[in-house]
């Protein structure tokens, strides 16, 4: 269970947003809303004026209490809309890393589950630079599942790629969701792909959320 | 007249040790002051850029005279040094390698810092949220990165290293077998008669060992924007 209650201020924009987050829940909304923003709170990489996140019962940020935990002890694992893969190191290295840096044992089996699940399996000896866009998403999602995320959080993964990639991709989302037993924070401006994996929306615009509740938010947002 | 002659080797000797030890000596700071400018904000942040650009500006003769008076066996430095650390300056192969670090040092951070200040921050931001501690994303992500910067840094710290002299013989004078460079060894050959041949076969050592580095170090620096580039 996720609970965001935060305030920020970006220069003339300002973000005040309250929600909670189960299983996996689409935040939902046109750019410039504040959503990415807002996952960078829940990732640990801004940092809000005001207010309180917590996961389970850990207390990742609290500006009363003056907690901010870093966010390389938050374990939460995130998948940028450009990937982000490391260019230095191969894609098995990429893969790996999350294993390392949290210390983590040796897992073979969901190593070898995770990659068949999204088949990278042919490109673990490369590097970032010579992959398609999809490839390189489904490697970001990899990596950010093998450190056993408690949370994984998904910024518009799918928004820098063409149609053809985004349904080559949507499936290994669906199985993921149905697959790992990871809570999933889904952000997105398509209502199509939170229809494929979300169960829960939480709509936002200007900052604000203006709506949450089940899937039946993205109908009134399309017609 | 390509056959050198032994004191010709010791200066060769001599001018390679004192290049690579103020390389090497000086990488670390390099590398410390460089992400301090490219990453941080602190008060004087302004000062400390200009103090480390400050040997490219000044006369050399006047960066060693200040070597000089505080390095010097009776400087307060010096003593320091002689004292907790078992290191003389003054008149010493070491003072050599100190000076060419000084004159060097600008050369050296300015490299390394394009190249840090070249880095994406968010791939350092992905490997934060993957578990790295800021110790461990900048030794497996930003300093890999900044790779190709730090070995042009470390080349151009060399070179200048090896050309080094003004800095150098009014800190350490030019004491043969134990200060005398290959740069000052020629200076000396050309104040005294049929010093000529001795001199031109030196010059010819410091094209070859110069380029020979230059050539090495393209072919690293190509091996490591080859690397970060991800192909």
């Amino acid at each position: 269970m996720l609970s965001v209650d935060v305030e920020k201020r970006l220069g003339e924009f300002s973000l005040k947003v309250t929600f909670a987050a189960d299983d996996s829940t689409a935040l939902f909304g046109s750019s410039g809303s504040g959503k990415t923003s807002l996952v960078n709170m829940i990732a640990g990489l801004v940092r809000p004026d005001r207010g309180r996140i917590s996961l389970d019962d850990e207390i990742l940020f609290d500006s009363a209490c003056a907690i901010d935990v870093p966010p390389h002890r938050r374990r939460i694992g995130y998948v940028f809309q450009e990937g982000r893969l490391l260019p230095h190191l191969s894609v098995a290295k990429n893969l790996d890393y999350g294993r390392w840096m949290n210390g983590l044992p040796r897992d073979q089996a969901t190593r070898e589950h995770i990659v068949k699940l999204l088949n990278i399996g042919h490109l673990l000896d490369r590097r970032p630079g010579n992959l398609s866009g999809g490839e390189r998403q489904r490697v970001a999602i990899g990596r950010a599942l093998l450190m056993k995320p408690r949370l994984l959080l998904l910024d518009e993964p799918l928004a820098s790629l063409d149609r053809a990639r985004r349904l080559e991709i949507l499936p290994f989302l669906v199985r993921l969701r149905d697959e790992t037993k990871v809570p999933i924070v889904y952000v997105s401006h398509q209502a199509g792909e939170i229809q494929r994996i979300a169960t829960q929306v939480v709509r936002i615009e200007d900052g604000r959320v203006i709506g949450a509740g089940g899937l039946e938010l993205l109908d009134a947002a399309t017609g | 007249m390509l056959e050198l002659t032994p004191e010709e080797w010791t200066a060769i000797r001599i001018s390679l040790r004192v290049a690579l030890v103020a390389t090497a000596a000086s990488l670390p700071f390099g590398i410390a002051v460089a992400y301090a400018l490219a990453r941080r904000q602190f008060w004087g942040k302004a000062a400390v850029d200009a103090l480390v650009h400050l040997p490219l500006v000044l006369p050399p003769v006047v960066t060693g005279y200040l070597l000089l008076i505080s390095f010097g066996r009776k400087a307060p430095l010096g003593m320091f040094f002689e004292k907790y650390v078992g290191i003389v300056f003054s008149f010493r192969w070491t003072g050599a390698a100190l000076a060419c670090a000084i004159m060097a040092f600008p050369l050296m951070v300015r490299a390394i810092r394009l190249s840090f200040e070249a880095i994406d921050h968010k791939l350092e931001d992905a490997s934060a949220t993957l578990g790295a501690g800021p110790l461990w994303v900048f030794l497996t992500v930003t300093l890999p990165l900044a790779l190709p910067g730090v070995i042009a840094g470390m080349v151009l710290c060399f070179a200048k290293a090896l050309g080094e002299f003004g800095a150098t013989i009014t800190f350490v004078s030019n004491i043969p077998g134990e200060t005398q460079t290959i740069a000052s060894a020629i200076y000396t050959l050309t104040q005294v008669p049929n010093g000529d041949a001795a001199a031109m076969r030196l010059v010819l050592v410091s094209i070859v060992i110069s380029f020979a580095a230059l050539v090495v170090s393209g072919w690293l620096a190509n091996r490591a924007v080859q690397r970060s580039h991800g192909d």
